[in-house]
This record gives C-alpha cells, sequence and structure tokens, in this order.
C-alpha cells in the first residue's frame, strides 16, 4: 500500500498540517518506510483476537454529576492568541 | 552535597546537617555551571525553588516533614507547572504557561520538594534521542557526543550530571527507561494507571504513564511513593492500596524466579550489552535468585504494532492544538483552514508531523482496519505473552536498550533506525505492565542497563530486586568524568 505524492497532501488536509510541495516527497518516502516496516505485523494471524485498547479492558469510572470547579474562564483563556469579550477569534468564516 | 541521593540528603535534612535552603542554592549554582554544556533544562525556576526550599526548611524545624521535605528535584517539562512555562520540548508550546498543576507536580510540591526547574526532552515526548526538541539536543554527561536517549533526556542528564538527585520523567515506549539506560542512572515506569496523567501534556493515552529518575532503587522508592496513588482526575488512574515501597527494599531474593526472554538476546543486541546483562543477571543469580528460560513469542511485533497505536493516539491528541485557544498562531491567517494548517506546520517539528501524518493515515477510513484495528490485536498477543510468561516467573529481566547511547545526529535521518532503540521496552507499556532500568555496567565509556519487569502493581518488587542489585554492585556509584 505505498503512499503517493498527491495521498500524501490528502492525508495533510486531513490532519490540517500544511506541507509544502518540496516537502512532500520527503514525506512520503518517510511514510513508506514506516508502512512497511509496520506490515511486519500481517505475518501473524489475528483471526478472532479481541482488540485491546487500554491495559486493564476497562471501563470510563462514573462520578456523580456535580459541578466541582470554578468558573476560571478569564484565567484560561489568558494563554489563548486572540480572545474578546470572554470569546476566542478567528478569521471570518461567514461573510 | 550533590553527589548525595534522595535519601542521604532527606537524612542530612531531618538531621539538621544542612538546610534545603543551603542545598537547592548549592544546585542552582551547579546548573549555571554546567547546564549550558549539557542543555538538560529549557527552564530554571530560581526564584520559585528558594521560597520553595524555605518553606521546606520551615516545616523541617516544625517537625512536620516527610521523606521528600526539602529534596530538590526536576520536572519533564511535559507536566503542566502553574505560572511556569511548559513548553514539552515544542514551538508550539514554547510561550504556553498552563493555568493549573499537574497531579504529580502538585503531590509532590505537597510533599515538601523542591522544583529546580523543567527539564528538556523530545518534541512531544516522540524521539528516543531528545534530539526531536525545539530547544535543542540534550548531550550525554558520560559522553558528550553521545545523546542522553529519550523522551525524558534532559530529566536523565541532569541526574547522571548530579544536577539534581531526582527528576520525573514519562514513559509511553520507554521513554524513562531508555534514557535511564544510556545515561546511567536508575528510572521507573510504573503500572499504567498507577500515577496520574492528570496535567502531563498528553502523546497516547493508553500508554502513558509517568514514573521517577534518581540514581539508586531506594530513591525511586521514595519518590514513587509521593506520585502514585488514585486521581479523581484522571479516569484511568487505578484505586490501588500505595504500598510503603521503601519497607520491602532490602527482602532478600533468595529462591525468586527470574524469567529471561529469549527474544530480548537475539538479533541487534550489542555484544556488549548482551556481556554486561548477562553479567547482572550472574549477579542476581548469586544473590539467590533462580534464572529461568521464558519465551515471548510475539514480541517482535511490539514495535509495528507500537508505530501505528502510538501515533494514532497522537494524531487525535494533538487535533487541540489548532492556533485558536493556546499556543502557536501562525501570523495572518487567510482564512480558518489556513489558520490551523499554518499553526500546525509552524508549530510542530519534523518528528511530530511525520506521527500525526502516520496517525492520521491508520485511522482514514478503508485503513483502520488494516492498521490500527490489527494493531490492537497484535497489541492483546503481545500483552497474553507477557501474562504467560509472568505466571511462570516473578519478574522478567534483559537489556534496556538494545545499545548503548549512540552519537549525537547519528540515527536522526532515518526515524525506524531510531525506533529500534525501544525494542525491548515499548512491550512493556503496550501490557501496560511496571518496568525498572538500573544502571548494569558500561560499553566503551557509555552506560549500560538492566531492565526488569513486574506483574501489575509489583513496583514494589521491582524495586526490591533493584536495590539487592545495587547492594552488590557499584555501577551507580561512578560518576562521570567532569561531574565529580
Amino acid at each position: 500500500m505505498a503512499i503517493e505524492a498527491e495521498e500524501v497532501q490528502q492525508i495533510a488536509h486531513l490532519a490540517r498540517i500544511r506541507i509544502d510541495e518540496e516537502a512532500v516527497s520527503g514525506y512520503a518516502r518517510d511514510l513508506n518506510g514506516i508502512l512497511e516496516f509496520v506490515e511486519q505485523m500481517g505475518s501473524v494471524d489475528t483471526d478472532g483476537v479481541e482488540p485491546m485498547a487500554h491495559p486493564w479492558d476497562a471501563v470510563q469510572r462514573l462520578r456523580p454529576d456535580e459541578v466541582t470547579e470554578p468558573n476560571r474562564r478569564d484565567h484560561y483563556q489568558s494563554g489563548a492568541p486572540a480572545v474578546e469579550a470572554g470569546l476566542y477569534l478567528v478569521p471570518r468564516v461567514v461573510e | 552535597m550533590h553527589q548525595k541521593t534522595v535519601a542521604e540528603v532527606s537524612a542530612a535534612l531531618h538531621a539538621g546537617e544542612i538546610s534545603s535552603r543551603e542545598l537547592t542554592d548549592a544546585l542552582l549554582h551547579r546548573i549555571e555551571q554546567f547546564d549550558p554544556g549539557l542543555n538538560s533544562l529549557i527552564t530554571v525556576t530560581a526564584e520559585q525553588a528558594r521560597a520553595a526550599a524555605d518553606a521546606a526548611d520551615a516545616r523541617l524545624r516544625s517537625g512536620e516533614a516527610g521523606p521528600l521535605t526539602g529534596v530538590p528535584l526536576i520536572h519533564k517539562d511535559i507536566f503542566c507547572t502553574d505560572g511556569v512555562a511548559t513548553t514539552c520540548g515544542s514551538r508550539m508550546l514554547e510561550s504556553f504557561q498552563a493555568p493549573y498543576d499537574a497531579t504529580v507536580v502538585r503531590r509532590l510540591a505537597d510533599a515538601g520538594a523542591v522544583m529546580l526547574g523543567k527539564a528538556n526532552m523530545d518534541e512531544f515526548a516522540m524521539g528516543s534521542s531528545n534530539e526531536t526538541s525545539y530547544f535543542g539536543p540534550v548531550r550525554n554527561p558520560w559522553d558528550l557526543d553521545a545523546v542522553p536517549g529519550g523522551s525524558s533526556g534532559g530529566s536523565a542528564a541532569a541526574v547522571a550530571a548530579r544536577l539534581a538527585p531526582a527528576a520525573t520523567g514519562t514513559d509511553t515506549g520507554g521513554s524513562i527507561r531508555q534514557p535511564a539506560a544510556l545515561s546511567g542512572i536508575c528510572g521507573l515506569k510504573p503500572t499504567y494507571g498507577r500515577v496520574s496523567r492528570y496535567g502531563m501534556v498528553a502523546f497516547a493515552s493508553s500508554l502513558d504513564q509517568a514514573g521517577p529518575f534518581a540514581r539508586t532503587a531506594e530513591d525511586l522508592a521514595l519518590l514513587l511513593g509521593g506520585m502514585a496513588g488514585l486521581d479523581e482526575r484522571d479516569s484511568t488512574s487505578v484505586d490501588h492500596v500505595v504500598p510503603d515501597y521503601s519497607e520491602s527494599l532490602n527482602r532478600s531474593i533468595k529462591g525468586l524466579r527470574i524469567g529471561v526472554p529469549r527474544e530480548f538476546f537475539g538479533e541487534g543486541l550489542d555484544a556488549d550489552v548482551r556481556s554486561r546483562v548477562e553479567a547482572a543477571l550472574q549477579v542476581l543469580e548469586g544473590e539467590g535468585a533462580e534464572l529461568v528460560e521464558v519465551q515471548l513469542p510475539n514480541m517482535e511485533l511490539a514495535l509495528p504494532a507500537y508505530y501505528v497505536i502510538a501515533p494514532a493516539e497522537a494524531s487525535s491528541n494533538l487535533a487541540r492544538y489548532d492556533g485558536v485557544r493556546f499556543g502557536h498562531r501562525c501570523a495572518q491567517p487567510q482564512d480558518l483552514e489556513d489558520l490551523y494548517k499554518r499553526s500546525r506546520a509552524e508549530g510542530f517539528g519534523d518528528e511530530v508531523q511525520r506521527r500525526i501524518l502516520v496517525g492520521t493515515y491508520a485511522l482514514s477510513a478503508g485503513y483502520y482496519d488494516a492498521y490500527y484495528r490489527k494493531a490492537q490485536q497484535v497489541r492483546r498477543l503481545v500483552s497474553e505473552d507477557f501474562r504467560q510468561a509472568l505466571e511462570q516467573v516473578d519478574v522478567l529481566a534483559g537489556p534496556t536498550s538494545p545499545t548503548p547511547a549512540f552519537g549525537l545526529g547519528e540515527r536522526a535521518d532515518d526515524p525506524v533506525q531510531m525506533y529500534l532503540s525501544d525494542i525491548y521496552t515499548l512491550g512493556v507499556n503496550l501490557a501496560g505492565l511496571p518496568g525498572l532500568s538500573v544502571p548494569a555496567g558500561f560499553s566503551r565509556g557509555r552506560p549500560v542497563g538492566l531492565q526488569l519487569i513486574g506483574g501489575y502493581f509489583d513496583e514494589a518488587r521491582l524495586l526490591n530486586v533493584g536495590h539487592k542489585y545495587q547492594q552488590v554492585t557499584d555501577w551507580h556509584k561512578q560518576v562521570p568524568e567532569g561531574f565529580e
């Protein structure tokens, strides 16, 4: 399953990372190297093996639905690149 | 003073032989003197350290001090620290100040430990050499042309250079044990869930675990006691009793069954590393332990499975860095998509981008079953191997890393070569087991580590074995030249 140049750009788009055209072939080479190596997994039969997502196969611990944290919006937003009136600012998305 | 271990520092503080302030000032001076040549720290918190030391001294005088009160240490820069920069080794977080403390930071501070600074690391903990840090590589105190290992390379180098008696780290695929081995100190990766991940910048959430670095297993016991335990803020932290890890250190290991996995001694293992580790196993045998050959038949598949699972989880975790809420934002974005794409392209380094792309691909429509699901199935097989092996024996032992520290730049161009450095450590993360690395000698002047792996929550036994080994060896007492 070798990755072609245009596919690198498609993956980069999904990941929302801009990749310059001149860097594409390098990424394609690296990704193919990693995937080739990862494909060693194909050598073992895993039919019927339950996928393991967590060391304990644990499920989320539940807690009572109570408010435990105070409102610290201003503090949390103090590190944001651009805020106004408690809102995060981004380029205009609706004309 | 800087040669003292945590246990020795603690005893001296309690006996009133030194004050935490004196010790803190001496180590801050040492950092000023030596760190420019090592680059092990990203931030030095001198002012806060002095204030914390004074508070610890007051506690010591009032008789309300615990074993870690007044003990200086360094936190990996992956742990959030309220009001102090937390960069995670990335341009993305270069000017980020966390609005809260990680639970590990909070617990150790509450115990009276004194933070001297924040340690350099591979960017977002992705690396095995500390060369992916935006803040530059770290040098290995044993050989300044060699890497200290990674991703917790700064933590390991700082403790090896005697800039602090202890440090914290995180281990997703070997990032505590491998740098401990390459830097000639001790490092413990606890059982998954043993230590809270709250406030620890996430890399691969089903694998990440925090743990301590120090020069002795005895010190790790004290540190783990201060870090471990249930945290309501981390839903994956486990409600399991935290024993007194120091209490069992001196227990005899006569009759202890040590499994030696055949797969840990195969192709790719450096001949010197092999002979040092075999010698270490003989030392343990001399202490009465019984060596038993065991097998981990799916061991070689741990590496490929890991390099699907970890990037997949990373691609999801790192989606939060969007240039909107915190972290780096590109200049003059054209529109929202441009904002996301350029902020992330500028904020993340090459290796982080590579792993995000691999993870995104593995999770994308049409490839999920072939990569991610397959990797999770392999993960179960690897985990089952460990379970079966640990049914026959008490602990497993082998090398921590297949080679001693490699040269700076030597593997930087080939991601897969770099990944091989963690071949003996990352299976332990897939299974969620605890692992310990202790110094076991040298190869051409560069340290070699012995890895011990235990059953779930069996950290006390690992520390016991490590301590008994250190009672009859002196590798951990060697000091890198120039750092006496």
